[in-house]
């Protein structure tokens, strides 16, 4: 332990020695190495289990999607120049998330619609198909939960974000979803899907990714708070109240004329008929006729 | 076979006679003085029910709150579902009780009302002729003409007048119809919160609803340089929607090749048909749908009409960018956007 006792000069002094730079050059390569050893396993083993989640996440991609997505998750075209299943590279981790979380994939027919139904992985292989896919190519990832979520917001900054949020809402989402998140027609039999009940998370995936036919709200496009002021007016509609009685789906005057052509007038001709049908009329002659 | 031989004998009396009326039936309470009585308060139960009703829609009116603090009822809100349902029941009540007083009280003697010409009599109409002919005759319009004529005259002067008032109806729309707020190297920003756009902001398939920069323009005391019914105005002309897709997908018109940027095409939002803001944009293939008459326009062919009853396609705007990178117009529209107007290709 003599060197620890040496004064600053007298390391400086030996610092000067020609050998001095390999003794250097030693100790930082020794500690370079160790530093390595300390922190290494711990990082190998984490590149393991991506390796394994790719891999797991492969072999179920293999059985339930590359059917129509390929095996590669090239997409495949028919003979006739259609699309079968899209291509996936570049999707991302967070269209998987989105697709199959909602049931929508794997899709039980090819049709118009790709319609939401319970999941059919669980969290483990959604996470697992998501690592997959996302190691085609890069795309958006996984939200985290501070980009969607409405949790810890005061009042007031809630306030703003429904009033901003309802204004990009009215203004980029009403056309196909409705004014009132209830959802609407599309061409050749697809549909915008009712965003009601949907998870903070899969309306950023979904304004995201844009899945099937839906345009994207790319973090460029839309500011990831502009997303989440987005979501916290759907929130917001949610549980408000239906101030003019009962909402009939909130479809606007398709749903009112049909409740009212059908129902109303249906009821006030039954009525007619019915009054007219039902007289009591009695054996007994009039005393005095 | 022997042929039988049927004897005429001849009808005595009307073949068909009138059956007449039926005999009339009597109803319960017509015979039964207990039936009677018993009706007669149904119907007034009835009209005390909908006194109730009315009562309970005053009630309503003025306890349950509205605006801010609305009172809710099963998450309705309670004042319009009260009101409804006091004001349906009320009319309902009524309803009910004057129909059970008609069917059950009120006289029900079969009346026959035999159908007659719906001429006047030949003395009716020469009456009517005569005093014609006597009021020309006495009045003098046909001696007259001074007179005949100057009333000819005030009439029809008086019914210009009416036609003279759509004058108010505004000034003539002039060029006005042919512009909108685009101009050369005007900034493309988003709706709402009015931010420029670069096109490394966009990915393909993205989807902006655009205004022109101009809109969201202060004065140095923060307040909007166009507002109010400019602003409307100004937005139902210039309203864009801006898409991202594939280069490759785009099929430029002649001459409109450098109007893209990399992919990135806006066209008007208004429909040309009768004018409704459109952006049902199908990214997939391209297509935006107008909700109201279910016009289709390819975005990737120049907004080609590919189904529905618009006659023109989308006007695009040419795009270009400025020297910080932000997307602007290199002009406005180059034809009139929105629906057909009567003078629309007279220039």
């Amino acid at each position: 332990m003599r060197f620890t006792q040496r004064s600053i000069g007298r390391i400086s002094r030996h610092r000067r020695n020609p050998a001095a730079q390999l003794v250097v050059l030693l100790l930082a390569l020794l500690m370079t190495g160790g530093l390595y050893a300390f922190f290494s396993p711990a990082s190998a083993e984490d590149a393991a289990t991506d390796q394994q989640q790719i891999a797991q996440g492969r072999e179920l991609f293999l059985t339930s999607c590359s059917f129509c997505h390929g095996q590669s998750g090239e997409g495949i075209r028919t003979a006739r120049g259609g699309v079968l299943g899209p291509s996936l590279v570049g999707v991302g981790a967070a269209a998987v998330d989105f697709q199959v979380s909602t049931g929508r994939m794997p899709m039980a027919s090819q049709s118009a619609q790709a319609p939401r139904k319970p999941a059919v992985f669980d969290k483990e292989e959604i996470a697992a198909l998501a690592a997959y896919v996302a190691s085609l190519g890069p795309g958006p990832a996984i939200p985290t939960e501070k980009d969607y979520s409405l949790d810890g917001m005061s009042d007031e900054e809630r306030e703003r974000a429904i009033v901003r949020g309802g204004q990009i809402f009215l203004t980029n989402c009403t056309a196909c979803h409705n004014f009132n998140g209830s959802g609407g027609a599309m061409p050749r039999g697809g549909y915008a899907p009712s965003l009601k009940g949907v998870e903070e998370k899969h309306i950023y995936e979904a304004l995201l990714t844009g899945p099937q036919a839906m345009p994207t709200f790319s973090n460029g496009n839309l500011t990831p708070d502009e997303k989440r002021d987005v979501i916290a007016y759907l929130k917001s509609i949610e549980e408000a109240p239906q101030y003019g009685g009962f909402g009939l789906g909130a479809m606007g005057p398709v749903s009112e004329g049909l409740f009212g052509w059908v129902v109303g007038i249906g009821a006030l001709v039954l009525a007619a008929v019915w009054i007219a049908a039902h007289t009591t009329r009695s054996s007994k002659k009039k005393a005095s006729a | 076979m022997s042929i039988e031989h049927h004897t005429d004998t001849a009808v005595t009396g009307d073949p068909l006679p009138d059956p007449g009326l039926a005999e009339h039936q009597w109803r319960p309470t017509d015979v039964d003085p207990a039936a009677e009585k018993r009706a007669e308060r149904q119907v007034a139960a009835f009209f005390v029910l909908a006194m109730v009703c009315a009562i309970l829609f005053i009630v309503a009116y003025v306890t349950l709150e509205i605006g801010t603090t609305t009172t809710t009822f099963l998450n309705m809100g309670a004042s319009t579902v009260a009101l409804g349902a006091s004001l349906g029941g009320a009319m309902l009540f009524i309803g009910i009780g004057i129909i059970l007083w008609a069917r059950k009280l009120m006289g029900d003697n079969e009346i026959v009302e035999y159908r007659h010409s719906a001429a006047s009599t030949a003395d009716d109409r020469e009456t009517a002729l005569a005093a014609f002919d006597q009021g020309v005759a006495e009045s003098g319009i046909t001696r007259r003409p001074l007179i005949r004529n100057t009333l000819l005259g005030a009439l029809g002067l008086v019914g210009i007048t009416p036609i003279l008032a759509l004058r108010d109806l505004g000034p003539l729309p002039g060029d006005s119809l042919e512009h909108t707020l685009w101009s050369k190297g005007m900034r493309v920003v988003r709706d709402v919160v009015g931010t420029p756009i670069k096109p490394s902001d966009l990915e393909i398939g993205d989807l902006v609803n655009a205004q022109p920069g101009a809109m969201f323009e202060t004065n140095e005391d923060g307040e909007p340089l166009i507002s109010g019914v400019d602003l409307q105005v100004a937005k139902s002309k210039s309203s864009l929607i801006m898409v991202r897709m594939e280069p490759d997908d785009i099929v430029p018109k002649a001459g409109r090749e450098d109007w893209s940027i990399s992919g990135i095409i806006a066209y008007s939002k208004i429909c040309t048909h009768v004018g409704c803001p459109i952006s049902l944009y199908e990214r997939t293939t391209h297509h935006v749908l107008c909700p109201c008459h279910q016009s289709t326009f390819d975005l990737a062919d120049s907004a080609k009409v590919v189904f529905g009853p618009a006659a023109r396609p989308l006007p695009q705007l040419p795009l270009a960018l400025d020297e910080e990178g932000y997307i602007v117009a290199q002009s406005d529209f180059t034809e009139p956007v929105g629906p057909s107007f009567w003078e629309r290709d007279s220039k």
